[in-house]
């Protein structure tokens, strides 16, 4: 597109326009810092003129300055006066300046509102836009709250360009102020099927990303976006509604099921790649949250699979990465499927793409099993030697890891070949997760007790081998597994095979070079490693080589001595002290190894990290009750904050109780230990402390076999971990041999062989030493933990609403008022006493009562249920004999009702009404004519019931009579008990030629404050002499706010009281041209708009009308000369305004 | 969307638009460190990549790369076309955009940003009407400000499209 020129007319008098800035600055490349502050100081000139223009250009430059990093708030007025020019060049500059540097925290923001409302309501469409694009950007809650009502306007703006911007918009207000959200969401609703397809997709948009954070408020929508899902076919609204449906999938599995089959469709119709990845994700949530036992939905995983696979065959980087990492999703529930593309996945491991490479290794996590294990891991070292990076290489061996201890090293047969990988681990240069591998080391150590043996010998190996402590300083991370391999050599000490040299290899003085928490662990390690040893040799009875070694440790433990770390010092000179102790009873030939190796008698077991929080609290022990009571505030409020620490010295210092005396003391002391005796959490100094809790089924009770060391523990010429693999291969292809030996021999030891080794099913490999993973200790009777960790900072969580409630009143959005325009509007208003105070006590009882009304109402519905004849004829006869007795009471009244005297309650006049009937046409064809009449019951709140008389006005006999509506979100039809949504209701009669018929259907509504259209049909056979036709006929059945509203009688001190009570909001409507006698006038209101006369003065009169969701309508009537005013009170402003516009409707044809 | 950069080869800023409110100090930060992290990446790796819990979306035009952050759940793809489809536009606005039109009119690819996205979400998804609506705010404009020209002078011819 060629740009067109346009000349300037202004002068460039002003010293640099924005493309003078940027040459500048790039002219001038050395200093530019201080090139830019001389900038400044001009623009600081330019915004003290008068001179919009200049100001305008001012704040242009100051917007690139900005972005160069320069900070601009300081501007932030200038930027609003530039705002609020009244040309629209200006008005874009400062808008577009507002929404790059504003905040929250920007002070002069709330001086903005009056301007930006304004602008919202300019005649040109482009100041409005431009304040919506502005807004979004820097709404605050302040300015969400005041607009919030302006915008909502906005989104039935007649330009689909604000409405769009409108409802997008609404989104930021929604989040910064939740309050709106109902209010406006009615609206909001509507957009979705709004004719402009822009504001099509942005209603989308915003109910999509408000569905997905809460996605439960939103369920009720699923019809509709289903249609807009089968119906639409622009991309990026497709991928919208695709991506609500995976959130709302989860909380409705029937909707997954519904839409599998639309998805897999567009899997295999779409060349849009987004819209096809879209879908196999969402068919992946759904598949998810769908039950296991759903045979036929392997065909769609199987497919999402094969489409995934393609993208990651394609060479485009991207669709690689994203097909893996979709592929990772689906692991976790169909592990199976994926491990069939193993192949590929390693495939990935060689990517160049460091990212993919990842991914690929993400979902090698769950690939492994049993049979693969060693393979992959294998496979992974190779890379780790190859990985240039160290990130990649860290990750690398986290992967390692992870894929090795996954729940609780489940794949893992063979633990020697862990420990050894683990010790090659140890040589990589530089890693970071030195201490996840010793982490690794202690668990297995600790838990897999066959291990031990090994591990002590591979670990003794490592305290020896000096290449982790020479590099220490250099590589700190990787020294951490000393840390695991000084304390395994300790603690299971009796494994060693030679003590005195691991000895010796702790006492190094190069161990002082290590971490203290390091060092700390050595010294403790060295004394249960110097307690066995003792023992060893007293009981060889070689006692010189006992005070050798008790030499060896008084000599070395010195340079311990003198560490810097308290702890390591600490316990050195203690354990010290303990030596030179030792060594002065050796000299005197007292056997000393018992004592000694009683300090670390006993054995450790694991406990489970949660194990603390899931002791369950005993019975009649309240956490929450105070120890002791805490002190009174007695001190004034102004002192509180000195007061605190104070106060709490104060707590601490007082609960001295009074000094015991020694009997009371020994007693004490006896229940204590009395207690502890049979507390089984107290840990014991006892030698076998875990003995009490192994009733259970615990480490006690499972076989554990010796390793077989008949294999030789290494092959020269290969790493170590290498050489596991091979023996693997060679006895895992004994065990098969053997397997089909004994199979042919004894079947039947076979099936016990598998019951009672392996659980497995898919593997058949045994492990090569029979492992006994000790479970973590959990206490006894563990609460089940819930963790609920809903973050309560989230923003989003705010609107967490409940759209389905019908409004209240007080929800009103904050409407800004001028007071002026308001009193000149409404000079009635002083007519009616209006109460602000809300005092929402009367309400509240009201709702007690209905709800008791509810409860009798139901129970009748039960016993009613089968809508019998009988019931529609009585409920008929009622019907008439209601308008009966309403005429009588009318003739009953006296004549000449438009006197002075007050008239309560009830209807009024005298003169002949013309006939008035409440059922108007519902459509009708050659066959069949409806007429219909809407009702709302007081039984059953939000429930209408729709009258359709039938009658057939040809000479065919009409039966299989079907009538079936398009439910909309908010009214719906009352369907039989296990019919879909998309079932019609039969109508229970025949129709004869020329006969009539009532039918009855029940609806429910949602929300009774805007009037609703719904299309239906009525299906039927006709049958006559030729022969029978499926004949249909379409109708639109139309719920008027009016057939909401239930005739209800109101004592004029009611009324007055409910004017005082609430708080009603109000509106009126004034309708010229009335010819109509004022008491025809006030029947007429009475019998189209179901309401009842209260009182009666003149031409004025008080009426009254509740809905069937229980609002108050409140109207006064007033007759001028030829025109009549209606002001109305309602607790639902909308429902108000919809009233008195239907009833505007009737005065005028009046 | 949180956020979209646009910056040069050489680390420099060329456009910034926050959806999510965030400090001046927290912005800059943001920045710096995902120019960083994209400048480092090799030319042949996808342009997806995670960080911190978003996950950035990034696509390099000649000198000029454009990175989006979005969140988790959202779709990489749809946002790559995103990008792509907000080059078009500039592209047809400038006729073959290069960096320098960017550079010098900023406030412009401001203005078209802003019609096409809001508040992070797609506004617009037919070109046409884009611009449309661009144009005849720019009619409104007065007409004082001169389009600047940087191919005039400069001797920019390739589109930035076309790398």
């Amino acid at each position: 597109m060629a740009l067109k020129m346009v000349k300037g007319s202004i002068d460039r008098m002003f010293d640099k326009n924005l493309q003078d800035l940027v040459r500048g600055i790039r002219n001038h490349k050395e200093d530019e810092a201080k090139y830019i502050s001389q900038c400044i100081d001009e623009i600081k000139q330019e915004l003290k003129q008068d001179n919009i223009a200049v100001k305008a250009n001012a704040v242009c430059k100051l917007t690139y300055l900005q972005m160069l990093g320069y900070d601009i708030s300081w501007a932030a007025f200038n930027i609003i006066e530039v705002m609020s020019a009244s040309k629209f060049t200006f008005k874009r500059i400062g808008y577009l300046a507002a929404s790059q540097c504003f905040h929250e925290g920007t002070d002069v923001i709330m001086l903005t509102t009056n301007q930006i409302r304004k602008d919202l309501s300019s005649p040109s469409q482009y100041d409005t836009g431009v304040a919506l694009t502005g807004l979004s950007c820097f709404v605050t809650p302040d300015l969400a709250r005041d607009l919030a009502n302006d915008i909502m306007t906005l989104m039935s703006h007649t330009k689909p360009y604000i409405r769009k911007k409108a409802v997008l918009i609404m989104y930021k207000v929604f989040l910064k102020y939740p309050e709106s959200l109902r209010p406006a969401f009615p609206r909001l609703k509507e957009k979705l099927e709004d004719p402009d397809p822009g504001v099509q997709s942005a209603a989308v948009n915003v109910i999509c990303e408000l569905a997905r954070r809460n996605p439960k408020n939103y369920l009720s929508l699923a019809p509709l976006f289903f249609k807009l899902m089968t119906s639409s076919t622009n991309n990026w609204v497709l991928i919208k509604i695709i991506k609500l449906f995976g959130a709302l999938t989860p909380l409705e599995p029937r909707l997954g099921k519904k839409l599998i089959e639309p998805l897999t469709n567009l899997i295999h119709s779409t060349s849009a790649m987004s819209l096809l990845y879209e879908c196999v994700n969402t068919v992946i949530a759904v598949l998810i949250s769908l039950s296991s036992g759903m045979p036929n939905h392997s065909a769609s995983i199987q497919l999402c699979v094969q489409k995934l696979r393609i993208l990651i065959e394609d060479s485009d980087q991207n669709l690689k990465y994203l097909g893996l990492l979709a592929m990772s999703k689906i692991l976790r529930t169909h592990p199976k499927s994926v491990q069939a593309h193993k192949d590929l996945v390693l495939q990935c491991l060689d990517d160049k793409d460091e990212s993919i490479r990842l991914r690929a290794l993400d979902l090698l996590y769950g690939m492994v099993s049993k049979k693969n294990l060693m393979e992959i891991v294998k496979k992974l070292m190779t890379h780790v030697d190859k990985a240039e990076g160290t990130t990649y290489r860290d990750e690398l061996l986290t992967k390692i890891i992870d894929i090795c201890s996954q729940s609780n090293y489940q794949h893992i047969t063979n633990f020697e070949w862990y420990i050894s990988i683990l010790v090659e681990l140890t040589r990589l240069e530089g890693t970071r997760h030195g201490h996840l591998i010793a982490a690794q080391m202690l668990d297995v150590a600790i838990r897999v007790k066959a291990i031990r043996k090994f591990a002590v010998s591979q670990m003794s190996a490592l305290l020896d081998s000096a290449h982790l402590v020479a590099s220490s300083t250099q590589r700190n991370g990787i020294c951490e597994v000393l840390y695991a391999a000084a304390w395994i050599c300790g603690e299971f000490s009796e494994h060693l095979q030679e003590p005195h040299q691991t000895l010796e290899a702790m006492l190094r003085p190069k161990v002082t070079t290590l971490p203290g928490h390091i060092q700390a662990v050595y010294v403790q390690n060295v004394v249960k490693l110097y307690a066995s040893i003792l023992q060893q040799k007293e009981q060889a009875a070689e006692t010189e080589a006992a005070q050798e070694v008790t030499q060896l440790m008084v000599e070395r433990l010195p340079q311990f001595v003198q560490s810097a770390d308290l702890e390591v010092q600490e316990r050195a000179s203690c354990i010290l002290q303990l030596v030179k102790h030792i060594q002065k009873l050796q000299a005197k030939d007292v056997p000393v190894a018992e004592e000694v190796s009683a300090l670390f008698a006993g054995e450790l077991n694991p406990v489970a990290p949660k194990a603390q929080k899931k002791v369950p609290v005993p019975e009649g022990l309240d956490l929450d009750a105070w120890i002791n009571e805490p002190l009174s505030d007695s001190e004034s409020e102004d002192e509180k904050p000195k007061a605190i620490f104070h106060d709490e010295e104060q707590r601490q210092a007082k609960p001295r109780q009074p000094e015991a005396d020694e009997e009371e003391l020994a007693r004490r002391r006896e229940a204590r230990k009395q207690e502890q005796a049979n507390n089984p959490f107290y840990i014991k100094s006892s030698p076998s402390p875990q003995k009490r809790y192994q009733d259970a089924p615990g480490v006690e009770h499972i076989p554990v076999v010796q390793i077989d060391l008949s294999v030789p523990l290494k092959v020269p010429g290969l790493p170590m971990s290498d050489q596991y693999v091979k023996l693997e291969e060679e006895r895992r292809h004994r065990q098969r041999l053997e397997k089909d030996k004994r199979k042919k021999k004894k079947k039947e030891k076979q099936a016990r062989r598998h019951s009672a080794l392996h659980t497995e099913s898919d593997e058949d490999i045994a492990p090569a030493q029979q492992v006994d993973i000790v479970t973590e200790e959990m206490p006894e009777n563990a609460l089940p933990s819930d963790e609920d960790d809903k973050d309560p900072n989230d923003p989003y969580r705010a609107l967490d609403i409940d759209l389905d409630k019908p409004l209240a009143d007080s929800e009103k959005l904050p409407v800004q008022k001028h007071r002026n325009a308001e009193t000149s509007k409404s000079p009635e208003k002083e007519d009616v006493p209006v109460i602000e105070k809300k005092s929402k006590k009367p309400k509240k009882k009201e709702k007690k009562h209905k709800e008791k009304g509810r409860e009798k109402g139901r129970k009748k519905e039960k016993k009613e249920k089968k809508p019998s004849k009988h019931k529609k004829k009585k409920h008929r006869k009622e019907q008439e004999e209601r308008s009966a007795d309403r005429k009588k009471s009318k003739k009953k009244q006296p004549a000449g009702g438009g006197a002075a005297e007050p008239v309560e309650n009830g209807s009024l006049d005298e003169e002949p009404l013309p006939p008035m009937s409440s059922y108007c046409l519902l459509a009708e064809n050659s066959y069949i004519r409806m007429t219909y009449e809407v009702q709302g019951s007081l039984q059953e709140d939000s429930r209408v019931t729709v009258s359709i008389v039938l009658e057939n006005q040809s000479s065919s006999f009409l039966k299989n009579m079907e009538l079936n509506v398009l439910d909309s979100l908010n009214t719906k039809l009352a369907r039989p008990e296990g019919s879909s949504v998309h079932d019609g209701v039969p109508v229970p009669f025949q129709l004869p030629p020329g006969i009539s018929n009532e039918a009855q259907f029940v609806f429910t509504i949602q929300s009774i404050a805007m009037a609703q259209k719904l299309k239906g049909t009525l299906t039927f056979i006709a049958k006559n002499d030729e022969g029978s036709t499926h004949e249909k006929l379409d109708f639109k059945l139309h719920f008027s706010c009016t057939s909401y509203l239930i005739t209800t009688p109101c004592y004029s001190d009611a009324f007055a009281k409910l004017l005082e009570s609430g708080d009603l909001s109000m509106s009126s409507i004034k309708v010229d041209g009335i010819s109509m006698s004022f008491q025809n006038l006030l029947a007429k209101i009475c019998f189209h708009h179901h309401f009842s006369v209260v009182e009666r003065v003149n031409s004025c009169a008080s009426m009254y009308s509740r809905s069937i969701q229980g609002h108050h309508v409140c109207l006064l009537v007033k007759k001028g000369e030829k025109s009549v005013s209606v002001d109305g009170k309602c607790s639902d402003s909308t429902l108000l305004s919809n009233l008195l516009e239907e009833m505007r409707a009737t005065l005028a044809t009046c | 969307m949180q956020f979209m950069l646009l910056f040069s080869r050489q680390g420099k800023l060329r456009l910034q638009k926050w959806y999510v409110p965030l400090s001046d100090k927290e912005k800059k930060k943001i920045t710096r460190e995902l120019v960083q992290t994209v400048l480092a990446r090799k030319p042949k790796m996808c342009s997806f990549l995670e960080w911190r819990d978003l996950k950035i979306v990034y696509k390099r035009y000649a000198s000029l790369y454009f990175c989006c952050a979005i969140e988790d759940q959202d779709n990489e793809l749809i946002t790559l076309e995103i990008i792509h489809r907000y080059v078009e536009l500039l592209d047809k606005y400038f006729g073959s955009v290069c960096e320098l039109d960017i550079i010098f009119n900023f406030e412009k690819a401001y203005f078209i940003l802003d019609e096409f996205l809001l508040g992070g979400e797609v506004q617009e998804t037919s070109k046409k009407n884009v611009l449309k609506a661009i144009e005849q705010a720019d009619l409104l404009q007065e007409k004082t400000e001169n389009m600047y020209h940087s191919r005039s002078f400069i001797g920019c011819k390739k589109s930035i499209l076309e790398y």
